[in-house]
């Protein structure tokens, strides 16, 4: 069985897009591969900076012959309809056959599609999957029309059996597939030929290429690490660094250099970024003084000066990189040291969202959000504000200017310079956390209240404009915002009753928009003070005098929330997915008063999940699904709500003198353990009526004809309803 | 004409000269700067409009480009507010255009046997011309040196047959090869002459003062003005019929109309360094100048040297 060898050889292929063009080229001509007939053994995709490569060993020679039987006419059926069958079947009248059925003799057309051989087959698919390959960019060059993601140079395509190399004729838009490549770039760019995969990764190691991406980082990772260790220095780790620098190069030599002494001072985070951003380079840390000292790049070739010049190029680069890092940061500490006053100033100008106002809007927005959390989160109302008015400053400092990633970091040290205590300055960083579902959650008070505002901001604001996700889009990374507002409450233990607060930002958002009204400012401070639907709602109207105001800026308000809090319970399902809890179970808990609150709703869920995973508990969701379905059809059939207190006087069999009891001692128990907030008890004593419950389902027949006992039954059955739905919303759990 | 490569340059006109010799002998025509101001060799019409249509075109040029926001008075080690860029543009793109490109390098004396030359993706575009492309910046020992373009669009119209573009920084470049640390030390003419001329010679004083009309004392109110002015002449031009009266000829006026693009674009620019323009409007402004640009294109393919030919 022949082996395929596949490379296209082009010019530089960005080394962000090379592993998945490698899945690409193998996923596209194995899966075509395997549609036309021809199934394989084994493949595997390698790349480099200039080529594509695919081998497949053990592919089938040809495609397998296939006979397919066709159905015609009856025997006797008009000329016509014979002829049109043989027209359609592609086959002529001696191949048919006379066949008895049930129905009658039918003529049978016996069709053979020969198989194909490889070669054939190989080159209609490459080329499919060179004219459709999923680049995420790709361009034209030259006068041609082909579309790659630059300029394709050649095609290597060989078949090879014990008895040689085949090349697979194939010609795309001038290339023609052959059997050679070209070494290195600089090192060893003349074509050879190749008669197999053995040969041609051979040959190309010869020629000063690396095929394998995997073995390209190995091979920079060990060779930096020992020098690194050689020097009695540790090399900082870099994953998504080592990858991209895998993809930059066919032949990696690892080379160290020094940091100018100049530069040592400047914070090991922003030597790493440059260095990394900048000049791809990776950080070398002393142990003893922890300061970043070295870096190591990776060149694409050897040099007869054995990289001498390489180096000393490099290092002059970095030099001149470190001069602007070390300009910006002395420019921003001067600035931060005077107060930054003038960083707070311009950020009045810099745009937010146009619909959403400046930085500085927005900034004062979070500021005042901060002072009501604070208490919640256990920080000082005037702190929390000011930390939340300086946690953003550094945007406009020259250094996060250059390097955006330094946001939050940079602040950290700069809010420090300006004299601010550290618990302010962590701040900075900490508030822009957690950015995802893995990442530290803070827990510094003065954070968590900065974190939370910025969140509830960020949402609330594209709520109100009506920027909310849709599908896989969510451009302003909403869902990560309130999975962030859902950690931050529950690693801190936080209750709140996220409600108020998400009605008076969105207020605070109306009131930006209304471009500042004294008496709208007003009233957001009276409704962020007593929660705005709640009872205050009716005082707030009358302090108002005047309603049409209130209208104006509350408008759909109470639906944007309704909407915004829904959307924050759906990250809460998703999250607690993971912790195995059902999402019925969360519906049957959001169900509930209070879910605004987010701790007591998880404290719930949890409560019942464990419940409902036990035959108690299960069985339990059965019986009231019963007493729920008896009682929901009498009350429809009868027009009336049987709330009305049962008496155990009319209660004629044991059983059902059993559940009064039972439901006495449940809500004896249900009660205090509800207002303890201690729901696994609830939980327990709910799903102790499950006995009771099903012995009285058992023995007795709720409708009978005495029409007192019947009423008193079907209210019995609303106290289990009533007990019941006092912990969760039952109707909602499936099955 | 003795072969210089291998040996090293001594000036930054000798990296210039060499650079014209080399494009020169490669086929290109060598073109002068295009006699406006403009914030890079792109704007140049031998780039922007020539690189529409499907005639072919070969051409390399110097020109000194305008960037009012990166003044520094002369005492930044490499950043100016003139500076020169050299072009090349070849229609369609050669199938060895990076080995033209390396072999670019070597005329000026780089060695590519001792030196590491990359080339990073880096995908290029001009949001005021409506123009992008796919390529790469050119990176020798981590210093990128230059800029690789295949043309994809230009003035919203697709660019078929592909152009090719090699854009060099001068003064960096040159700054490399020479082993200069401040681009005013930098030797322009030969340091042997009976005259030597460093780069700070001759432009530092002209740093100082178009640092200082640029950030602080060009006015505002007329630049603002002009720039409308410009936009309207634009327009103008470009609305009369393509018959010209007088000649009875078929004559459309691309160039003058693309001249008032590159006037609105520069105006820009300056009112940017003055501080003028906010975030906001920072786009409405490059939104007008593109506008333009598409204009000036769309005309430009109504031309013979675009690709216009009489039914």
């Amino acid at each position: 069985m022949p082996d395929l060898l596949i490379e296209l050889f082009s010019e530089e292929i960005p080394a962000r897009m090379q592993s998945r063009a490698g899945e690409d080229l193998k996923k596209r001509m194995t899966d075509g591969l395997v549609e036309a007939g021809l199934t394989y053994a084994h493949a595997s995709a390698l790349t480099t900076p200039r080529r594509l490569t695919l081998a497949v060993e053990g592919l089938l020679a040809n495609s397998p012959t296939i006979r397919e039987e066709r159905k015609g006419p009856k025997v006797g059926a008009p000329e016509q309809a014979v002829e049109g069958f043989l027209r359609g079947a592609g086959i002529t009248r001696d191949q048919l056959e006379e066949r008895d059925t049930p129905k009658g003799a039918v003529w049978f057309a016996m069709i053979e599609k020969p198989g194909r051989p490889a070669a054939e087959i190989v080159a209609e698919v490459l080329e499919d999957t060179i004219r459709n390959f999923p680049w995420p960019k790709s361009m034209r060059w030259g006068a041609g029309s082909l579309r790659w993601v630059r300029p394709l140079h050649s095609i290597l395509c060989i078949l090879t059996t014990e008895a040689g190399a085949e090349v697979v004729p194939l010609d795309i838009d001038g290339i023609a597939a052959g059997n050679t490549t070209a070494g290195h770039r600089f090192m060893a760019p003349a074509r050879f030929a190749v008669t197999s995969f053995e040969d041609y990764q051979a040959k190309l190691k010869r020629a000063f290429v690396m095929l394998d991406t995997a073995e390209r980082a190995e091979h920079i990772w060990n060779d930096a690490q020992n020098m690194a260790f050689a020097a009695g220095l540790e090399l900082v780790e870099d994953k998504g660094l080592l990858a991209e620098v895998a993809g930059l190069v066919e032949w990696p030599v690892v080379l160290m250099g020094r940091i100018g002494d100049a530069f040592l001072d400047l914070p090991p985070e922003v030597l790493q970024t440059s260095m990394r951003e900048h000049q791809k380079f990776f950080s070398v840390k002393n142990p003893k003084t922890g300061r970043i000292e070295r870096f190591v790049t990776v060149a694409n070739r050897e040099t007869a000066d054995q990289g001498a010049t390489i180096l000393a190029g490099n290092q002059k680069v970095l030099s001149a990189r470190l001069s602007d890092a070390k300009f910006f940061w002395e420019n921003d500490l001067r600035v931060a040291r005077a107060g930054m006053d003038a960083w707070a100033q311009a950020l009045e100008n810099v745009t937010f969202h146009n619909k959403l106002g400046s930085q500085g809007d927005r900034i004062r927005r979070i500021a005042a959000l901060a002072r009501e959390l604070a208490p919640l989160a256990g920080a000082d109302a005037d702190r929390a504000e000011q930390a939340a008015k300086l946690a953003k400053v550094d945007l406009n400092s020259e250094m996060v200017f250059e390097f955006p990633e330094l946001q939050g970091l940079m602040g950290r040290y700069y809010v420090e310079a300006a004299g601010h205590d550290a618990a302010i300055a962590a701040v900075a960083q900490a508030h822009y956390s957690p950015l995802g579902p893995s990442d530290d959650v803070p827990t510094a008070p003065l954070s968590v209240t900065v974190a939370l505002a910025d969140k509830l901001d960020t949402l609330t604001g594209f709520w109100a404009i009506d920027e909310k996700p849709t599908g896989s889009k969510d451009p302003f990374a909403l869902r990560r915002a309130a999975l962030g507002v859902i950690r931050l409450v529950l690693a801190n233990d936080l209750r709140m009753p996220l409600d108020r607060y998400i009605d008076a930002q969105l207020l605070r958002h109306r009131y930006h928009a209304s471009n500042g009204e004294a008496a709208l400012r007003d009233l957001i401070e009276e409704i962020a003070d007593h929660g705005v639907f709640g009872a205050a709602f009716e005082t707030i109207r009358e302090k108002l005098g005047d309603p049409d105001a209130l209208e104006k800026l509350a408008g759909d308000v109470p639906d944007l929330s309704d909407d915004l809090l829904a959307f924050i319970h759906d990250r809460l399902k998703v999250f607690l997915r993971d912790e195995g809890i059902r999402h019925d179970v969360i519906d049957a808990c959001i169900a509930m008063a209070g879910n605004d609150d987010l701790n007591l709703l998880v404290k719930r869920a949890r409560a019942l999940n464990a419940v409902i995973a036990t035959e108690e508990g299960e069985n339990l969701v059965q019986g009231f699904k019963r007493a729920n379905n008896i009682l929901t059809q009498a009350e429809e059939k009868d027009g009336v709500e049987y709330s009305f207190g049962a008496d155990v006087k009319f209660a004629e069999s044991d059983s059902e003198k059993a559940l009064f009891a039972a439901l006495e001692q449940a809500r004896a128990r249900i009660e205090p353990a509800l207002k303890a907030e201690d729901f696994p008890v609830a939980m327990a004593a709910m799903a102790a009526l499950r006995g009771p419950i099903d012995a009285f389902f058992d023995e007795v027949q709720v409708n009978s004809d005495n029409q007192v006992v019947r009423r008193n039954r079907l209210n019995l059955l609303s106290q289990i309803r009533g007990i019941c739905s006092s912990v969760a919303d039952l109707t909602r759990i499936e099955g | 004409m003795t072969d210089t490569t291998r040996t090293a340059p001594r000036s930054f006109q000798e990296i210039i000269l060499r650079l014209q010799t080399y494009w020169a002998s490669r086929g290109c025509a060598i073109l002068q700067p295009y006699d406006m101001e403009v914030g890079a060799g792109t704007f140049h019409p031998a780039t922007t409009l020539r690189a529409l249509g499907s005639a072919p075109w070969a051409a390399a040029y110097v020109q000194p480009s305008r960037r009012p926001t990166d003044g520094r008075y002369g005492e930044n080690p490499n950043r100016l507010q003139h500076y020169y860029q050299y072009q090349v543009l070849i229609k369609p793109s050669p199938p060895d255009l990076q080995d033209l490109y390396l072999g670019s390098l070597e005329a000026i004396g780089i060695d590519v046997s001792l030196h590491d030359i990359r080339f990073v993706e880096d995908d290029w575009e001009s949001p005021t011309l409506g123009a992008w492309g796919l390529g790469w910046e050119v990176w020798c020992d981590g210093m990128e040196v230059s800029q690789f373009t295949y043309f994809q669009q230009v003035g919203g119209h697709d660019c078929a047959p592909v152009s090719g573009e090699l854009t060099y920084g001068l003064e960096r470049l040159a700054m490399y090869v020479l082993g200069i640390d401040h681009v005013m030390d930098m030797p322009f003419n030969d340091p042997q002459s009976p005259i030597p001329l460093t780069y700070g010679d001759v432009f530092r004083q002209t740093e100082e003062e178009y640092a200082r009309w640029n950030f602080d004392v060009a006015n505002t109110e007329m630049l603002l003005r002009h720039f409308e002015e410009a936009e309207a002449e634009c327009a103008a031009i470009l609305a009369q019929s393509h018959d010209d009266p007088k000649t009875g000829k078929r004559i459309v006026m691309a160039h003058p109309a693309y001249d008032q693009c590159i006037k609105a674009s520069h105006i820009f620019n300056l009112l940017d360094a003055r501080g003028v323009i906010s975030v906001t409007e920072r786009q409405a402004y490059i939104g007008r100048v593109r506008a333009l640009a598409k204009q000036c294109a769309d005309a430009f393919v109504q031309t013979t040297a675009g690709g216009y030919a009489a039914a």
